[in-house]
């Protein structure tokens, strides 16, 4: 029995943990009255054990925040760390950090588009019915792959939660020998890389523009990966120091997770706004190495991209400069004197950003003057973002009512996707629902 | 212990799991247990599920034991399963997050591919609590050494049943 009028529809997955995120849809005659996207969200927890550990552990402890990106939060630990110390890491140091977080961009990436959206765009349930018609492009895929995993690896000491990494730099750093076949491989992924770009720019995108704030880091020179400058499309731009002064987060009833906003837009459509491969690109796109800008150019993709469903292609960009980038910084790579540098603990607070594969992730620690953490601050890109997919997610179902309850949740899920949300490491849990009471 | 297998090689024995999800460790615990122990040329590798290094690490793999925590409804704490899979189920859910694609994506993959190793055992223990922070519950604990027991059969058994 169905009641058009009253009716409830739900997926829902269960992978290997308690927990779950969700998708609550209330539609009231004509207009879709509120759009709920409710995420758990795990850096809260780590914040509470954080405190009261030695300065040397958050690299290692914030890294099991994630297992796609433990790069990214080991980096902007290990950066506020410094900053509360005054220590300053660079030179070949700085290159070989550069360098373990390509290899992540790498990884997160392609796992991204091969397993998770590009079978949205051909028409496939998922990424293993995809694989039986397409063989040779999951492979493709799956090399691409491996090449992040050995960059990983080589300098992480191992592919997931990395062992290699300290505050100060590292435990130890390779040799130019070792980094010898990891340029190999690399430069056997380059062309993979180039092909993808070409292939997910032959699907079709909806029609759909994100109009919010944009958030990113930049440098100067280059894309910004490990580090940076805050700056916002609309002229914002402050050091990782300043993130808490911008950016305001809030509770909100449905959800675990902060949602953020944007103080000082001045904006008329509000303080929301997004970070994330779309911001990253469109603030930085002047930025790209050369086949990488090559390569937007050819997909099409301008100097800036607003539509989320054009994500895939923007990801597929980056695993081009990532790969670029890392050719470089081995080309250049000269062992450092020592694999790190010294950090004496200070009393004082410190702040790190970097560019997770899904947007800017920002560290904030305070240290006594033995170098216990005294308060922690962890600010993930999904829960920045959580308000600008929530109003994505009301103006995308708004104009397709129309659809019967099987298409809208399935173009839902879709739309949710183009996000890469981090819902939870181990969080794995979408229930979607949508109410049309 | 973490790494890559050596494609075409021996057996590998892989914990999935994350040692700061409470018995979603028990994987992990076991290659702990199991470091050391195994025969020559068997390689552990610690996995966090993710399909790609899963389909990585048993390409060309003879065997491939898989140890890892479960759910059930109704559960029964630190109860032991073995499966030797044939056939992949149809994943069940698309998951929004990349973070959400697991075991079963991998071995449908690899059997798109042809990369299935010769045998696939999985062995798992039902979970009490999947919580964040470190430690099993005793429950889990308790079987430990059962476990890494069991996949030492598997590694030293001349049959697959």
């Amino acid at each position: 029995m169905t009641h058009r009028q009253d009716r409830t529809l739900a997926t829902s997955g269960l992978a290997r943990v308690e927990g779950e995120g969700a998708m609550h849809v209330r539609v009231r005659g004509s207009q879709v009255d509120e759009v709920r996207l409710d995420i758990y969200e795990p850096p809260r927890f780590f914040e509470a054990f954080l405190r009261g550990r030695s300065y040397t552990e958050p690299p290692d402890i914030t890294a099991r925040v994630c297992g796609i990106c433990p790069v990214a939060y080991q980096t902007s630990a290990c950066q506020a760390i410094e900053d509360a110390c005054g220590a300053r890491v660079d030179g070949q140091i700085a290159g070989l950090r550069r360098l373990l977080y390509c290899g992540e961009w790498i990884g997160s990436h392609v796992l991204h588009i091969y397993m998770l959206h590009a079978p949205d765009f051909l028409g496939y349930p998922g990424a293993v019915e995809m694989a039986a018609d397409h063989r040779g492009i999951v492979e493709r895929g799956l090399a691409l792959r491996r090449a992040g995993n050995a960059i990983m690896e080589l300098l992480g000491g191992r592919s997931i939660h990395p062992v290699n990494v300290r505050v100060g730099g590292f435990y130890r750093a390779p040799s130019v020998a070792e980094l010898a076949p990891l340029a190999r491989h690399l430069r056997d992924a380059l062309p993979l890389a180039l092909e993808t770009v070409r292939w997910v720019a032959g699907f079709d995108f909806p029609d759909f523009t994100c109009p919010h704030e944009l958030l990113a880091l930049t440098e100067s020179g280059r894309y910004p990966i490990e580090r940076g400058t805050v700056v916002t499309g609309g002229g914002l731009a402050f050091p990782a120091s300043g993130f808490e002064q911008h950016v305001i987060e809030e509770q909100v009833p449905h959800s675990t997770a902060l949602h953020a906003r944007l103080a000082g837009t001045g904006r008329a459509d509000g303080d929301r706004y997004l970070t994330g491969p779309l911001a990253r690109y469109s603030l930085n796109s002047g930025s790209l190495p050369p086949q990488a800008a090559q390569a937007a150019a050819e997909a099409g993709l301008g100097r800036d991209c607003r539509n989320p469903f054009r994500s895939i292609i923007v990801r597929a960009v980056e695993v081009v400069c990532a790969i670029e980038e890392a050719l470089r910084l081995i080309e250049e790579y000269q062992p450092p004197a020592a694999p790190s540098v010294a950090v004496t603990p200070r009393e004082g607070a410190g702040y790190g950003v970097s560019e997770a594969p899904r947007g800017v992730l920002y560290h904030r620690y305070e240290l006594d003057g033995e170098g216990i953490v005294r308060s922690a601050r962890i600010v993930p890109p999904t829960s920045q973002n959580q308000r600008a997919i929530e109003d994505d997610l009301r103006r995308f179902v708004q104009a397709r009512l129309h659809f019967d309850d099987a298409r809208l949740t399935s173009e839902c899920e879709q739309a949710i996707r183009n996000y890469d949300p981090c819902i939870s490491c181990s969080t794995h849990f979408l229930d979607l629902r949508i109410d049309r009471g | 212990m973490t790494g890559s297998a050596a494609p075409g090689g021996s057996a590998v024995v892989i914990g999935i799991g994350n040692e700061f999800r409470r018995d979603d460790g028990a994987g992990p615990a076991v290659l702990a247990r199991l470091d050391g122990q195994v025969p020559a040329g068997v390689t552990l590798l610690v996995s966090d599920g993710e399909p790609a290094g899963l389909i990585e690490a048993w390409t060309g793999a003879p065997l491939a034991v898989i140890v890892d925590a479960v759910r059930a409804e109704p559960g029964v704490p630190g109860r032991l399963h073995r499966l030797v899979l044939h056939q992949a189920g149809a994943a069940e859910v698309r998951p929004v997050s990349s973070h959400g694609l697991g075991l079963d994506t991998a071995i449908g993959i690899s059997r798109a591919l042809d990369r299935m190793p010769g045998a696939l055992i999985v062995h798992a223990v039902e979970a009490a609590d999947l919580g964040q922070g470190p430690g099993l519950t005793p429950a889990v604990a308790a079987v430990i050494d059962t476990l890494a027991g069991a996949v030492m059969r598997e590694l030293t058994s001349d049959q697959i049943c």
